[in-house]
């Protein structure tokens, strides 16, 4: 990589899924990420009740986002070859867990209103 | 700490972070070069990897430069797919794009090939008869393979027969995986081979034959297959690090490598190879073989007094100073990619690397000065050991291993990480350097 910036990163992540499928999954993260952020300041505080069940969510995400990675590069898990691998594939479990969590808190929030339950 | 607690949060908070990451993104962006005021003729050879590279980024450079690019192909080949065709993990239509969608506006394509250049008299000849003068010349018409070297070889035999030649074009990768899909369910002896010339991609033919092991042993189990590789010379891969590393795979995987075999003839009906070697020729019978014929320049190259006359004499790379790319005898040629006349840097790595530097030297020599760029031989090669595995190797004119990301992917160990970057990230990076963005 000679010059790894911020343009050739937008760049790159268009050639991986197409411009419209990338810029859609943007668009769908911002989304989520406005909505969670809505409901934070809608509510002025965390519901820890609702982040109890976006916790339980969290291992199904990390698991999900493993498999969906695998089967779209023809890998396994005997592919792994050193701590930089290990890293990777924490790296894309966490990025899964984190994702789902969100999505369950923002859902419960949004469709079960700031009162507790 | 009542804020910790209960964990509030306000529009103030909110609108600060929102702030804070939109001056981070402005203050990342690069700064927009001013563009050269020209009116010189460029022309262009090729619109493969290189071509298309360069001239994207030149109308960024220049303003009022006529730039003209010749290509008689409609067709765009991403070439580092050939390997993941021939193996079935992609489709042909994975390598395959348009040359035109790539190309930018306010340009003019010519869709022939060069004939024959006329460095005094500055002229290119086109194979439709036009003759186009130019100020600045790049040459990057990619290189030629030359099949009829191979006796008793032709290019309608792959797929059947057992013979395989991933080089020759999607379509031929995929008739490969016919033959060696073949090969790797019903077992049998498989011999591998490179040209004794330079090739483009020196990792490409041990890649093939990592990949079939692989999927062979996986697909029939082991024991079924013997595989030969015939290397050139003394040596498996032009770093001698890098050869010591694939000796050892070789070892371990039960690859036999069969030194200094160079492939002369094939016999299909007996499914016979013949190969030269310092002792004469010797014969192996084979199920299947994959050939890579002798990779030369274009005639018109040969035949335009571009080429070194004092190396690679059977081949007529053409004459340019290795570190910037520019004609020993005509300072207004440039050579790039595959039809350069460097030791190393046949990939589209190295096009990535050679496009900056000649685009340097060009703009500079337009704008009456001199570029300071230089191109130090950096090559790449993601070499794939299994499906799911490869060697993130990058070296440089002295052999030397120059790791992108030292510390972090090791060049010498097969990492999942390294396959991920050629299945997944590399043609993305190659289109966004095909725009001149990466």
């Amino acid at each position: 990589m000679e010059q790894l910036t911020f343009e050739t990163m937008i760049a790159v992540f268009e050639e991986i899924f197409g411009r419209v499928l990338f810029w859609a999954m943007v668009a769908a993260a911002v989304v989520v990420t406005v909505a969670y952020l809505y409901v934070l300041i809608r509510d002025r505080s965390m519901s820890m009740r609702k982040f109890l069940l976006a916790q339980l969510s969290m291992p199904f995400g990390a698991v999900a986002a493993v498999v969906f990675v695998m089967a779209m590069t023809h890998s396994s898990l005997s592919d792994m070859g050193g701590a930089i691998d290990v890293i990777v594939l924490l790296g894309i479990a966490a990025m899964g867990a984190a994702g789902s969590a969100i999505l369950v808190y923002t859902a419960q929030s949004l469709f079960r209103g700031p009162k507790e339950p | 700490m009542k804020d910790l607690e209960t964990l509030q949060t306000s529009r103030r908070a909110f609108l600060g972070l929102a702030a804070g990451g939109l001056a981070t993104v402005a203050a990342v962006r690069p700064a927009e070069a001013v563009k050269v005021q020209t009116k010189a003729r460029i022309v262009i050879i090729g619109a493969g990897a290189a071509g298309t590279a360069l001239v994207n980024r030149l109308v960024g450079r220049l303003d009022g430069a006529d730039i003209t690019i010749l290509d008689p192909s409609a067709v765009h080949l991403y070439q580092p797919g050939l390997s993941l065709v021939a193996a079935g993990l992609k489709p042909a239509a994975y390598t395959r794009s348009e040359t035109a969608e790539w190309l930018p506006k306010g340009i003019t394509l010519i869709t022939e090939g060069a004939a024959a250049v006329d460095p005094l008299a500055k002229t290119v000849a086109t194979t439709g008869g036009q003759s186009l003068p130019y100020d600045f010349l790049i040459v990057a018409p990619g290189l030629v393979l030359d099949h009829d070297a191979i006796e008793g070889f032709s290019l309608d035999l792959v797929g059947s027969n057992g013979i395989g030649a991933l080089y020759a074009g999607p379509q031929y990768a995929a008739k490969t995986w016919e033959a060696a899909q073949k090969f790797t369910e019903e077992g049998g002896v498989g011999l591998f081979t490179r040209p004794a010339t330079e090739m483009k991609c020196a990792g490409a033919p041990l890649k093939h034959t990592f990949l079939i092991e692989d999927i062979a042993t996986r697909t029939a189990g082991p024991g079924k297959h013997e595989i030969h590789y015939a290397s050139n010379n003394n040596s498996l891969f032009g770093v001698p690090i890098v050869s010591e590393k694939v000796r050892m795979l070789f070892e371990s995987r039960g690859i036999t490598p069969q030194y200094s075999h160079v492939l002369k003839a094939v016999d299909p009906g007996q499914k016979r190879a013949t190969f030269a070697t310092p002792d004469g020729d010797t014969e192996m019978d084979y199920d299947y073989l994959h050939v890579i014929p002798p990779q030369r320049a274009p005639e018109f190259v040969r035949q335009s007094g571009l080429s070194w006359a004092d190396k690679w004499t059977d081949q007529g790379w053409v004459e340019v100073d290795q570190k910037t790319l520019r004609h020993l005898r005509y300072p207004e040629i440039f050579a790039l990619g595959d039809v350069a006349g460097v030791p190393k840097g046949k990939t589209a790595a190295s096009v990535k690397w050679q496009v900056p530097v000649v685009e340097d030297h060009l703009v500079a020599a337009i704008d009456g000065r001199e570029g300071t760029a230089i191109y130090d031989g950096y090559t790449s090669c993601p070499l794939i050991t299994r499906v799911g595995r490869a060697m993130l190797i990058e070296f440089d004119y002295h052999n030397n291993l120059t790791p992108s990301f030292p510390g972090v992917i090791a060049p010498l160990e097969e990492l999942w990480i390294s396959w991920l970057m050629k299945e997944v990230a590399l043609k993305a990076t190659y289109n966004a350097m095909l725009r001149g963005k990466a």
